[in-house]
């Protein structure tokens, strides 16, 4: 009857153990697979060959993998905590639908009219116009003077999500080949091609969200009872809930920019969490971020391992890993409750 | 004094849902607010907590108005146990009453022996590692009602403390609505002023120092329950025909129906 937990701190610390180990073995892993002298000899510069597959290739994609995962976790984490649903996701509001959307409009009108401005910090830059605009316009459709409808706020998100789609669809059938291919290998979800500006780009925002977060987990504690309770513990809910709302655009924004959708992991990581360490937020962020830079650095090593040497894109392993996890936890919650 | 409001009235959507209300919650008294349904009981209750701004009069807590406190500091003084709540995550007895240690800061090992003592005070030591959401309606209220308590567990800096309680023995059996009565009076004695919203007119009368009647969003009645409760006024407002006798051991007005 007691709550079945492992101690929080026991899972930070082992998730911070295996997170590492996981970059390393990514690193490693691929193609053209080599072992630990090569890697030394690649980091050390004398073998010139291995040295640019490392730095070149498989660097900036392992760490843009775990600055996406650490980041779509988080920001998963974040909104299930706002909207007290612990199925809800970025994507679920309409955040990814409009990050997505605002990258399309940017992929697409830039190759017909600027082809030379093509590139990421105006797709990222767009991305997060479009996920903010997303968010908020939700958010005035479902906020009253009385406070936030959850169920108006999701079903909106549902709406918005619908309407991005279309209008997707719509970019789509105007595009050219190229751009075409472009943009639907961006939406699946791939982290190939990475360089080192999209890498840095993420590492930057998945630092700066994992310092930042872990300070609103009282909060979000608290606004678990509902927000006129948060209210009554001294929460500034508004004030609160704004922000949160901006950061997620951002890091969720950002994340479609550099690697398209990639699903299910701003889901499952803080789910698994969760039921292995219970809700408190003051460790599901911090643990929440490790696992999902631990899930998408494993999915994308299996992405480029599984029909070596051709790749997959991160999104499909992370969808085909997450979905049937998902349901089966599903399902395990439904027969114990 | 603890909680006051003066000519309040609150419209809402066209609907005058309150009007010409003048209250005080004083300190170290129990106050019971009772009335038929749609009387306006929970509509008063959140203009009292803040959650519904009246459209005239103030809130006045501790003799400054309710939203000129820092978020903090208010909840300090004021705790709100509502009538329904949803939280559909698993956190244990001790992780939600440990929440109502929020507003302070007087350190992890302090917050964790007062969540003891607030479990205790319910009779809810035996739920702290219980997962919320396998708890029974009864066991919930009780955890919840431990959360408000631990949230005024100590007087603040300034002013008293206040706690408002919408309908907190609903769920519980006889035993535990003894039981909080109990810890209503003992929660005044030590100078908490508490308000409850309940149905029960017997129980009302067996703890209110201080009645309040209400009826279509006025107050039709406000006094001790020995000068409120008559049956004209039961008749009135209840349109329940009965009688009142003293209860034989506390004396106290008992109605019958």
């Amino acid at each position: 009857m007691d709550v079945r937990r492992v101690d929080p701190r026991w899972l930070i610390s082992t998730l911070a153990v295996l997170l590492p180990l996981a970059l390393v073995s990514s690193l490693l892993l691929g193609s053209g697979g080599f072992g630990w002298p090569a890697l030394w000899q690649g980091l050390t510069g004398e073998a010139q060959h291995v040295a640019t597959i490392l730095w070149q290739i498989r660097l900036p994609r392992v760490v843009l993998a775990a600055a996406v995962g650490a980041v779509l976790a988080l920001c998963g984490a974040v909104m299930q905590g706002l909207f007290r649903n612990p199925l809800a996701d970025p994507s679920l509001i309409g955040v990814s639908s409009g990050a997505s959307v605002g990258a399309s409009v940017a992929i697409v009108l830039l190759a017909a009219w600027l082809p030379g401005l093509v590139g990421l910090p105006v797709t990222a830059l767009a991305a997060f116009a479009g996920g903010l605009l997303a968010t908020l316009l939700v958010y005035r459709l479902a906020t009253s003077p009385i406070g936030t409808s959850v169920a108006t706020m999701l079903l909106a998100g549902i709406a918005i999500t619908a309407l991005a789609g279309a209008a997707g669809s719509l970019l789509s059938y105007f595009a050219d080949n190229t751009t075409l291919r472009r943009i639907s290998l961006w939406q699946m979800g791939s982290l190939s091609g990475a360089g080192h500006d999209r890498a840095l780009l993420m590492a930057g925002v998945a630092v700066g969200l994992a310092l930042w977060l872990p300070r609103y987990a009282k909060p979000l504690n608290a606004m678990l009872l509902g927000e006129s309770e948060a209210r009554h513990l001294g929460v500034p809910v508004q004030k609160i809930k704004r922000q949160l709302i901006v950061l997620t655009a951002l890091g969720v924004g950002s994340a479609v920019a550099s690697a398209g959708i990639v699903a299910f992991v701003g889901l499952l990581v803080p789910h698994m969490v969760r039921l292995l360490a219970g809700p408190d937020h003051r460790y599901l962020l911090p643990a929440s971020a490790l696992g999902g830079a631990l899930l998408v650095v494993g999915a994308d090593t299996l992405a480029r391992l599984v029909i070596a040497p051709v790749e997959l894109p991160t999104g499909i392993i992370t969808a085909l890993l997450g979905a049937p996890f998902f349901v089966a936890l599903l399902y395990q919650q439904r027969t114990r409750i | 004094m603890s909680l006051a409001v003066a000519n309040l009235s609150l419209h809402v959507a066209g609907f005058e849902l309150l009007r010409g209300i003048n209250m005080t919650v004083p300190s170290g008294q129990v106050t019971v607010v009772v009335g038929p349904n749609g009387a306006g009981k929970s509509s008063l209750l959140k203009v009292l907590c803040g959650e519904l701004v009246p459209s005239t009069g103030t809130v006045l807590l501790n003799d400054a108005p309710l939203a000129s406190w820092d978020d903090a500091a208010r909840a300090q003084q004021l705790a709100v146990l509502p009538q329904h709540l949803a939280l559909s995550f698993p956190f244990s007895a001790q992780e939600v009453v440990g929440l109502g240690r929020i507003p302070h800061a007087t350190g992890a090992r302090r917050d964790a022996e007062i969540v003891a003592a607030a479990l205790k005070l319910l009779d809810a030591s035996y739920l702290q590692r219980r997962p919320y959401t396998s708890m029974s309606g009864g066991e919930r209220q009780r955890v919840q009602l431990a959360r408000v308590i631990a949230q005024l567990w100590q007087p603040p800096a300034h002013g008293s403390r206040t706690l408002l309680l919408d309908e907190p023995t609903s769920a519980f059996d006889l035993q535990h609505q003894q039981m909080t009565l109990t810890l209503a009076r003992q929660l005044a004695g030590e100078g908490v002023g508490v308000l409850m919203v309940v149905h029960d007119l017997n129980l009302a009368a067996s703890v209110a120092d201080q009645l309040v009647v209400m009826k279509d969003g006025t107050i039709a009645a406000c006094g001790s329950p020995a000068e409120v409760l008559t049956e004209r006024l039961v008749d009135e407002v209840f349109k329940v025909d009965c009688t009142i006798t003293p209860h034989p051991r506390s004396g106290l007005p008992m109605v019958v129906v």
